[in-house]
Formats: structure tokens, sequence, C-alpha cells
């Protein structure tokens, strides 16, 4: 069994974020760049299973889209554990564009399970895993939160409102996961960032395509007012203000 | 002008708040483009249900039922709502952002060669170019993001709109749809849910509780003021990886992003990461021991103090003010 995961190349999650001068970008200098969050729990789900007595995975391998400044991250996902990287070299212009990249990256690579996290930080699209899917034409399921492996079957819980599915699917398919899929990320041993260095990092070139969407223009929220204290001793005061002044209770 | 097409989602045969509030949001772009809002229904759900849509400014209710979309299969439910875009002639698609739209809207786009904004904050705030703002960086920015295809896919923030009224005496029309089953590759085996609790992404007010809270033991009178409010219950990081409570009560980045009309958080500091899961909410109480928890940056009101002081004041005087009103 071969295991694609996608990872996205984010801005580390306590990053202040500011719009540039002319408002037409954000503000990425001097940002530390890490694995997207949910990106790397799937990555690191793939390797508890990889690792798990009769596994029968031979191959993990991760897949970004962008450019040469992505490269780190990659390392640092062969450096997890991942077996060889692949880089879309490209800058991830939007969900279309970037889901038809690997689309076309991983056409005829028959992956029996492809693995993308729900969302990725930066953006916020939720839309990229869903995408792929549609244009490999591949099943998908979302919402993923718990993936097994037994023999040729594949067992995942779906998230619904107030539970969730057991689902048993065959293979191949894209999974999309979140929260809940590994505990913990796995964090790179000594050996590993060693061995990251000679593994294999190959770069293949976009296939032309266009973005359908265009970011124009980013705002910062604007500043919320100063918070009202209430004495410790006086809670019947929270009550009124809620009752009387934000009229939400 | 624009033919707007809105999937509304059933659960169990009922709609949510989110269906009714993007349906409002579907119908406030067709008329601000002198076109017309259709609802699209998958699945089995009763006639006064469907019409229940005009109320939020459906002009026309689809409803397609067929065995083989009992169960959600993204790839056959997908195909389906495209037909129903071909047969209307739409080019707005409207989404919430539950569970199943985030594994259908995408495909859809696909299909149509749709470019789609997942998360929108708000309206339209162009329509040509159709710009459509919406939250990044979880709330750290707002960015205006331009659709430049003919075919447009959106997904809709929870409370970024509101649950318009907007009366219309809807036609509720069945559609045939051509569904290949052999496209279905996956069973569901098990289905756990709770019953009778209030869940997060529907709830008006959110109960959380964080690492002041010292213990899974403790979380009675949290509980105790989550009944007395009709609240949902949530959690913190921090709480949820040491198991103090189940990851599903998780709110924050990586877990739930929730969007109430009240967000109470004890003993919460309000790292980065749980206010960027929490910011959309309307008013947001902290009651934390230190004075300089960021989460009072974040806050509308604040009480300096232990929960478990403050919790059993609250659950007291909430209990006789509910009794009073």
């Amino acid at each position: 069994m071969k295991i694609l995961i996608c990872i996205s190349n984010v801005p580390d999650t306590t990053t202040k974020i500011k719009p540039t001068a002319d408002q037409k970008a954000i503000d990425l200098a001097n940002v530390q760049w890490i694995i997207n969050p949910w990106d790397e729990l799937a990555l690191t789900r793939a390797l508890e299973l990889k690792d798990a007595a009769g596994s029968n995975i031979e191959k993990i391998t991760v897949l970004t889209v962008g450019e040469k400044i992505v490269e780190p991250t990659l390392r640092k996902a062969l450096a997890i554990g991942a077996d060889d990287a692949v880089r879309v070299d490209a800058a991830p212009k939007d969900n279309f564009y970037t889901a038809f990249q690997i689309a076309e990256a991983v056409k005829g690579q028959s992956y029996d399970i492809i693995l993308c996290g729900i969302e990725s930080s930066d953006y916020n699209g939720s839309a990229l895993g869903g995408m792929l899917a549609e244009f490999l034409d591949l099943p998908g399921i979302s919402s993923v939160s718990k993936l097994d492996i037994e023999g040729d079957t594949v067992r995942v819980n779906r998230e619904i409102a107030g539970g969730f599915e057991v689902v048993e699917t065959e293979t191949p398919f894209v999974a999309i996961v979140q929260k809940g899929i590994a505990k913990e990320p796995r964090i790179p041993s000594m050996r590993g960032i060693m061995m990251a260095r000679t593994k294999p990092l190959n770069v293949v070139a976009p296939a032309p395509a266009e973005p359908l969407t265009s970011f124009v223009a980013y705002h910062s929220p604007k500043p919320k007012a100063a918070c009202k204290m209430v004495d410790a001793e006086n809670v019947e005061e929270l009550i009124n203000l809620l009752h009387n002044e934000a009229k939400i209770i | 002008m624009s033919k707007v097409i809105i999937f509304a989602e059933n659960f169990d045969g009922k709609f949510k708040k989110a269906t009714f509030e993007a349906v409002a949001y579907g119908a406030e772009i067709a008329e601000k483009t002198g076109g017309e809002a259709v609802a699209v229904s998958i699945g089995k759900v009763s006639n006064d249900e469907l019409a229940s849509l005009g109320d939020y400014g459906a002009n026309k209710v689809l409803s397609i039922t067929h065995e083989a979309l009992e169960m959600l299969d993204a790839r056959v439910y997908a195909r389906v709502i495209a037909q129903a875009v071909e047969k209307e002639g739409a080019d707005v698609l409207i989404f919430t952002v539950s569970n199943a739209s985030k594994a259908i809207a995408p495909r859809v786009a696909v299909r149509l060669q749709a470019g789609m904004v997942y998360g929108a904050s708000g309206l339209p705030t162009c329509f040509n170019p159709f710009t459509v703002p919406k939250k990044v960086f979880h709330g750290k920015a707002f960015a205006d993001v331009v659709i430049n295809s003919e075919k447009k896919v959106i997904s809709l923030a929870q409370n970024s709109f509101g649950v318009v009224m907007n009366k219309k005496e809807a036609g509720i029309e069945q559609m045939d749809a051509t569904i290949d089953t052999g496209l279905i590759r996956s069973k569901v085996i098990n289905i756990e849910k709770s019953t009778g609790k209030v869940l997060l992404n529907d709830a008006e007010i959110i109960v959380s509780g964080g690492r002041g809270m010292k213990g899974p033991d403790r979380w009675k009178p949290l509980e105790e003021l989550a009944d007395t409010l009709g609240a949902a219950l949530a959690c913190s990081r921090p709480v949820s990886d040491e198991g103090w409570r189940s990851h599903t009560e998780h709110v924050g980045q990586t877990g739930k992003i929730v969007a109430p009309n009240l967000y109470l958080a004890f003993g919460i500091s309000g790292a980065i990461q749980h206010l960027a899961g929490v910011s959309s909410s309307k008013v947001i109480v902290a009651v934390n021991t230190d004075k300089d928890a960021p989460i009072f940056a974040s806050a509308d009101y604040g009480i300096i103090g232990d929960v478990h002081t403050v919790l059993p004041r609250l659950n007291e005087a909430l209990k006789k003010f509910k009794a009073e009103n």
C-alpha cells in the first residue's frame, strides 16, 4: 500500500498577521514556516500505521505545491519519517489551481490512500482535499477523525453533527482528516533529521492552468473595545450586563 | 442577474439554523442582482419542512430523494447538485460550512469549473467583479476574494449573515437525478450519536473550561451552568490533550471553530490558537485568576477570580435570574 500526504507550508500558528502597507498581501517577512497542523497529524497517523505490526504500507510520500522556499518544510516531513517528497514547482495560487497541480502530479502513481488536512491554517480554504478527489475522480471521505487499516479494509470515523459514523471503504480513496486522527504530531529525531538530507525530494514542473479566484485585498480586523471588568463578588452585575446591555440572555 | 442555488442540508429530515441562514444569504444575492433563489434538498424531508425554506427567501425548492442518497457519498452528492445547477441554469451556489458541505462543495466547484470561496464572512461587496469577503488566518485578517469564473461557489461561515426572515411562497418541485450507484465504494457500518445534548455548532451559548478548571473531576459546576443556560460544553486544547474532556469538545484553531452569541471562558488563558476558534462569538465572557491573561483582550466582560469561587456564585445567581425572567 502506498500513502500520499498533501502538505501545506504555512506560517507558524503564533505568527502575528498584518497586511502590507498597500493591503495587497500579508506581510510574511521573518515568518517561521511549519507543516500545516492537520497535515502534520495526517503524516503522523500514516507513520503510526506503517510502524504497526503486520503493516502492508510500503511507502509514504509527502507532496506540496510551492516554490523553493517550502523545501525546509518538506525536509521536516522527511525527517519525521516520510520516505520521499514531491514538490510541484509553482506558487499555490488558489485552491482550484493547487488541487489541479496535485492531481496532475499524482495521476498514474497509484496511491492507495491520499490524505489531506481538512483546512490550511493560512487561507482557511477547506476545499483542497475535495477538489483533488474530484479531479482524480476518486471517492473521498471528509471530517475523518480516526483511520485504521486491517488487511485491505480501511475503516474511518467520519464526524457528523453530535457524533460520528464508522465507515468502511475500498481503496483508492482520499481521506480529509481533522483533529483526532493522531494524538500528537511526531517530532523529528536527530537520526531522522540526518536521514532526511539524503531522502529523495523530486521537483516536478507545474501543468498549465489558471486560478479561478484572486485575493485582491487584505484588512486587519477592527480593534475590539476594552473588556468591562466585573468584581468577582458581584456576579449579579455580570448577569445584569449580559441581560440589559448585551441583551444576550 | 444571478440564479442562486442553495444546498439546503437536512439533519434527520430537519433543517437547522445554518441552512436557513444560507438560504437567506442566497436569497439576498438573488434579490440584489434581480435573480432567483432555489433551494436544493437531498434526502427525505416533509413538505412542511421544505416549504419553510420559503420563509427565508427561497423562490423554489427542489427536492431530490433516492435510496442511494440516504448515506452521504460526496462524489454522488456533487453530481446530483451539479445536475440541479444545470437544470436551473444557476451561476451562484451557496453552501454552509457543515461537515457534509465541506465534503461536497469543493467537488461541485471542480465539476462546474467554478472558483470557490470557503468561509465567506458576509455578502459580496461587489458583483462585478464578484468579490466575496472572508476571514483568513482564523480571523487575524480579512481578505477580499474575487471569483473570476462564470460559476461561483460560496460556503458561508456560520453566523456571518444572520437567519433573516424574507417570506416567499416557495413552490416545491421533485427532481429526478441520475445516480450512478456504482460510484459508491464505502458503507456506514455504525453510527454513534449523542442525543439530547446541545451541539457545539448549533449552540447559541457555549460554556468552556480550560486548565484553570484544575482537573477532569471538577467539571460539575460548569455542567450545571451549561444546563441552566441551555448551553453546549466546550474546552481548550490542553484540556482535551490531557484527556480531561473528549477532543470533540475542543474549540480552537485545530479543533472546532465556533460562533455562538455568547461564549463563556472559564480558566482559559486565551492562547492565540484558542482565540482563533472563538473570535467570531458575538459576546465573550472570561473568568481567570490572571489579570494579564490574553483572553481579557478579546473578551467583552471579564472577572478576575478563581473559577471554582465564581462558578457556584454564578450558578446560584443565574438560577435566581432564570426564575424571575
